[in-house]
């Protein structure tokens, strides 16, 4: 008997005891009709090799193992970063459940989202009354100061008109006349993630901008962009911020309702850009974003109210936090003070101590345009070598700044950028051209299992490895915190190649 | 033929009394206070005491939510992708429509499956038509044809494909049927259209329906239509019905089936394939766990193939062992002497595992709110670690689950339908309970109440819970989850009194 009182077996090792493989091999053997070993062995093998590679890359239908959400993700995600704020999905119930649960599970923090829950009759006469009822439940449970109005692609399908809606629930009395219901259409139809943080928070700041003088002032606005590190990042952009001197405003800060206490109480809210503090945002001398990809129409309502923007792809490493420090001395006339000179300073050190263990490396990096860029500069400037650089979600033209990075540097040369590709893809391209890492979300274990490339997770979503989002990527500490896992990685890498006790573990180096 | 209770064990312990019903009818007058008047009376017909001398809880069920409360529910696609069809290894489920409802559903519900990913098993893939703004303004058929065919060059080694389809399908006006019709008799293989569009329905339970139904109408007939393939029968061949193999559950209740003499010839639909699927009409008996989302199937198969079924309950050794009498009770003395034996043999485990585990359970409160069976069929194994169900309820349950319920369930037990999240944390912060057992949505903001918690649909990530030896895993996790010395952490020692925190001695309690 496999199980015991005093040494309990669970899912890890229960499964491989005699008696379940016994079991599973009868299974397997009897009712399955699976095919047998000896083809399966062979097609595993066949999908490893260049033919195989070339038949993956010529599909045109099918999209297998994306690393892409749909829109109302990004949308939920960005009302989240604004006080007192509750995200109200119009469209079909399910969809809210599974932002919540994918938030939740990332952020290991609850994720409060309303549904509309339209079903079929909403599909034939349209979602107006939903919208009506739930706007007035919303507002009598859950005590918002704002209601932060997306779409599913049910409600997008039928065409329903979010402006209309909204007013018509007004003139029904479901919240005042005055209470700011902010919206975004949000077909999960287009785009992706990024899409819809980029709509809603235009979305937002349209809805407080609208109509209003701009009386210009020397402040800053910071635009996060989709961030699963938002809780460091924020937190770190604001420090250097703070040192810098300068005035600014975060347009949606998710940094504390992801990372509340545990003291007894259960806050649906908590932090964010405030109602007040996001209208004064209309006066600021520039708007920053922090990622460009994530922000065009946002960047173009700045624009349009006749702010600066600057735009950034994730900076991390050195030179990214450079350009950030650079762009805000530039905006507000403020010298950078010598303490970040010397953090940048104490980063530098650290990758000149450990840059001999990083030197041309190869790493394939998956995830969000802006991730993939800011990750890649940073191996550039250590001296490793990107290879496999992939963001579903990315554009031509995403791809065609990134191929500019990559060019002025003796580093980028064995890179080659696919954008609107799959995981599936990246299968391909590890098992024929391996890498020595592969860096990006929780889905890249499958990767790593499949191909032993070493995974190092680094952006969202990460789901099986906790915590990491409450450091930040971003600024010199950043800088620091990526260098270190990408460090950890290798070493372990190397103590696991070295470690076998009389025979590999000649090479296995106390010091390294 | 459901199984017949005689009552749940424990049942001579101390009862709660009148206050605990008392205290449970005051908490949902206050919960509905909060609700707009019309809302209000509507979700007071979803919250109720039991009154053990009625047929059921008295809540009124499976009906739509209501707009804008933040229901837990999901929908017909989870209910069919996610529960009944995922969990099919060799069959590639294509997420048909846009790319969200795949992705969240990736690789979430922990149906362990035997088997090489991507080459002759398929549940931890997401495969979607990813579908863009022409496929909704055109039509998704022919890209739908061409995905099969790329699946078919992907995937030699698939048995089949289904379509599950999203939203926009229904909407469109998409013909998946004749699609898949056209593209079996091409390929030879299976091809099965489901209907599952989340706006179906008002929770996952219709899209349990519709999957069972596209079981009936496209795997049956095409199975029966087939050459007898020579499976030999034998009197002992039995089917799992509804059971999802989370962390293994399955694996751990076929063993014991195994061990009392019978054969598991299909095994639905966890670590299933279509084979077992095609030759279920050949058992003698289905043997139902999840009644919720698969009785539809089994009546299907007693009436048309003249299987007879039967609901059993594998969680905690005192529903172990009268499952197992029951279903020997169906076959032979040689079966019947054969469950003693199974019973004798694993006893001696259960009873070290409650030696160990009961002082420290013993006497706690237990809520529940989960999906299919488990609000009822955990409460038992609850009572044999001497823990108390205090209250439970159903996202998606219909009047004959509530009637099977209260045959669980102590009087006064609070029960709540399609519970909002503005009533689960009314009535948790008035019962204060030692534990909560729910899902990832409630898990975060329950412990940050101060209030242990374990997820009841994925096991927390652990599992197996059904069985014997998943017994021991469920002991040792409740342990985990009341016992940490980290809820004695909460109250920083320097904010005696500090509003919002809970009060020392609930905190105590729950630490001991």
């Amino acid at each position: 008997m496999p199980q015991s009182a005093d040494a309990i077996k669970d899912y890890a090792t229960l499964f491989q005891e005699p008696e379940y493989q016994a079991m599973l091999d009868a299974k397997r053997a009897q009712m399955e009709c699976g095919h047998d070993a000896e083809t399966v062995a062979e097609t595993l093998a066949w999908t490893k090799g260049w033919e195989y590679r070339e038949k993956n890359f010529a599909r045109k239908a099918a999209v297998i193992n994306p690393a892409k959400a749909c829109q109302p993700l990004g949308a939920v995600f960005a009302a989240a970063g604004f006080a007192d704020t509750l995200s109200f999905v119009h469209g079909s119930q399910g969809c809210t459940a599974y932002y919540r649960s994918h938030l939740a599970r990332h952020f290991k923090e609850p994720a409060a989202a309303v549904s509309s829950s339209m079903t079929e009759d909403a599909a034939v006469f349209g979602g107006l009354s939903n919208m009506v009822d739930g706007l007035a439940n919303a507002y009598a449970l859950y005590h918002p100061k704002m209601i932060a109005v997306s779409t599913t692609c049910m409600a997008e399908v039928i065409g329903d008109d979010l402006q209309a809606f909204i007013a018509g629930a007004k003139e029904k009395g479901s919240v005042p006349a005055d209470f700011d219901v902010p919206f975004a259409h949000t077909p999960a139809f287009h785009g992706s993630h990024t899409t819809g943080y980029d709509n809603m928070m235009q979305g937002i700041l349209s809805h407080f901008w609208k109509d209003r003088d701009r009386q210009p002032n020397g402040s800053l606005n910071i635009i996060p962009g989709f961030d699963g590190h938002c809780v460091g990042n924020i937190r770190e952009v604001c420090r250097l911020l703070d040192l810098m001197g300068v005035d600014y405003t975060v347009l949606g800060d998710a940094s504390d309702v992801y990372d509340t206490p545990s003291d007894g109480q259960y806050r649906m809210y908590a932090g964010g850009t405030s109602i007040e503090a996001t209208k004064a945002a209309l006066h600021a001398k520039a708007t920053i974003s922090m990622q460009g990809a994530c922000t065009t129409k946002t960047l173009a309502l700045c624009r349009e109210h006749g702010q600066e923007t600057a735009e950034l792809a994730y900076p991390l490493g050195v030179e990214a936090t450079d350009d950030f420090l650079l762009k805000v001395s530039a905006l507000t006339g403020t010298p950078i003070p010598s303490a970040l000179t010397l953090e940048r300073g104490r980063l530098v050190d650290a990758m000149t101590d450990s840059q001999a263990h990083l030197h041309r490396k190869t790493y394939a990096v998956v995830g969000d345009p802006d991730f993939v860029t800011g990750m890649t500069r940073f191996l550039l400037e250590i001296g490793a070598e990107p290879v496999h650089l992939l963001a579903t979600n990315g554009s031509k033209a995403w791809a065609a700044a990134l191929q500019s990075l990559l060019d002025a540097s003796p580093f980028g040369s064995k890179a080659t950028i696919w954008p609107g590709k799959d995981l599936w893809h990246l299968r391909s391209l590890l098992c024929t051209e391996p890498t020595d890492f592969l860096i990006g979300n929780s889905y890249g274990k499958f990767l790593e299992r499949d191909t032993g490339v070493p995974l190092i997770r680094l952006t969202f979503p990460i789901f099986d490895r906790h915590h990491h989002h409450r450091f930040p990527t971003w600024g010199y500490q950043g800088g620091l915190s990526v260098l270190v896992k990408l460090l950890d990685k290798a070493f372990d890498v190397l103590d696991a190649a070295t470690g076998d006790l009389g025979s590999t573990d000649l090479a296995f180096d106390l010091t390294r | 033929m459901p199984l017949d209770h005689a009552g749940p064990p424990g049942a001579d312990a101390p009862a709660p009394g009148d206050t605990d019903a008392n205290l449970h009818a005051r908490l949902i007058t206050e919960a509905l206070g909060a609700y707009p008047d019309k809302f209000g009376k509507r979700r007071a017909k979803h919250l109720a005491t039991t009154d053990l001398t009625k047929s059921d809880c008295g809540v009124k069920s499976n009906v739509k939510s209501i707009p804008g409360v933040m229901t837990i529910r999901g929908c017909a696609y989870a209910g069919s992708k996610g529960v009944v069809w995922g969990p099919v290894k060799d069959l590639v489920h294509i997420s048909h429509g846009p790319v969200g409802c795949g992705h969240y559903s990736w690789a979430q519900r922990r149906n362990y499956a035997t088997g090489v990913t991507g080459v002759d098993s398929f549940v931890t893939m997401q495969v979607t038509s990813d579908f863009q703004e022409r496929d909704v303004v055109f039509g998704g058929d022919k890209k739908l044809k061409a995905i099969i065919d790329e699946i078919e060059l992907m995937f030699p080694l698939n048995r089949g494909v289904t379509i599950q389809s999203e939203c926009p399908i229904g909407l469109i006006g998409d013909d998946i049927e004749a699609v898949a019709k056209e593209k079996s008799k091409e390929t030879g293989k299976a091809v099965i259209p489901v209907r599952c569009e989340g706006f179906r329905g008002v929770s996952q339970s219709l899209g349990h329906h519709i999957a069972n139904d596209v079981i009936r109408d496209w795997v049956f007939p095409r199975a029966d239509a087939k050459p007898d393939d020579g499976f030999e029968t034998s009197p002992y061949d039995v089917n799992v019905i509804g059971d999802y193999n989370i962390g293994g559950d399955a694996w751990s209740s076929r063993i014991l089936l195994e061990e009392i003499g019978l054969r598991v010839i299909g095994q639905w639909s966890g670590d299933a394939t279509l084979a077992e699927m095609e030759r279920a009409p050949k058992a003698k008996l289905n043997l139902i766990h999840c009644y919720r989302s698969m009785n539809y199937i089994a009546r299907h198969m007693e009436e048309k193939y003249g299987v007879a079924w039967m609901e059993y309950n594998f969680f905690g050794p005192s529903r172990i062992a009268a499952s197992l009498r029951a279903i020997a009770a169906q076959f032979d003395d040689t079966i019947q002497a054969n469950a003693e034996r199974v019973i004798a043999k694993y006893q001696p485990m259960a009873d070290a595992v409650i030696a160990e585990f009961g002082p420290r359970l013993k006497g706690k409160k237990v809520m529940l709110y989960v999906g299919g069976l488990r609000p009822r069929h955990v409460v038992d194994a609850y009572g044999d670690l001497g823990m108390d169900v205090v209250a439970t309820g159903y996202e998606f349950a219909h009047k004959d689950d509530y009637a099977r319920t209260l045959k669980y369930v102590r009087e006064g037990t609070l029960i709540y339908d399609d519970v909002t999240a503005h009533e689960l944390e009314h009535f948790i912060q008035g019962i204060r309970p030692d534990l909560v057992g729910s899902g990832i949505k409630e898990k975060y903001g329950v412990q940050k109440m101060g209030v242990p918690f374990r997820q009841m649909h994925s096991w927390d990530y652990s599992g197996p819970y059904h069985g014997y030896d998943g017994f021991a895993i469920f002991a040792r996790d409740m342990d985990i989850a009341v016992n940490s010395p980290v809820w004695s952490l909460f109250k920083a020692p320097w904010t005696e009194g500090t509003t919002g925190a809970p009060a020392p001695a609930d905190m105590a309690d729950a630490a001991e």
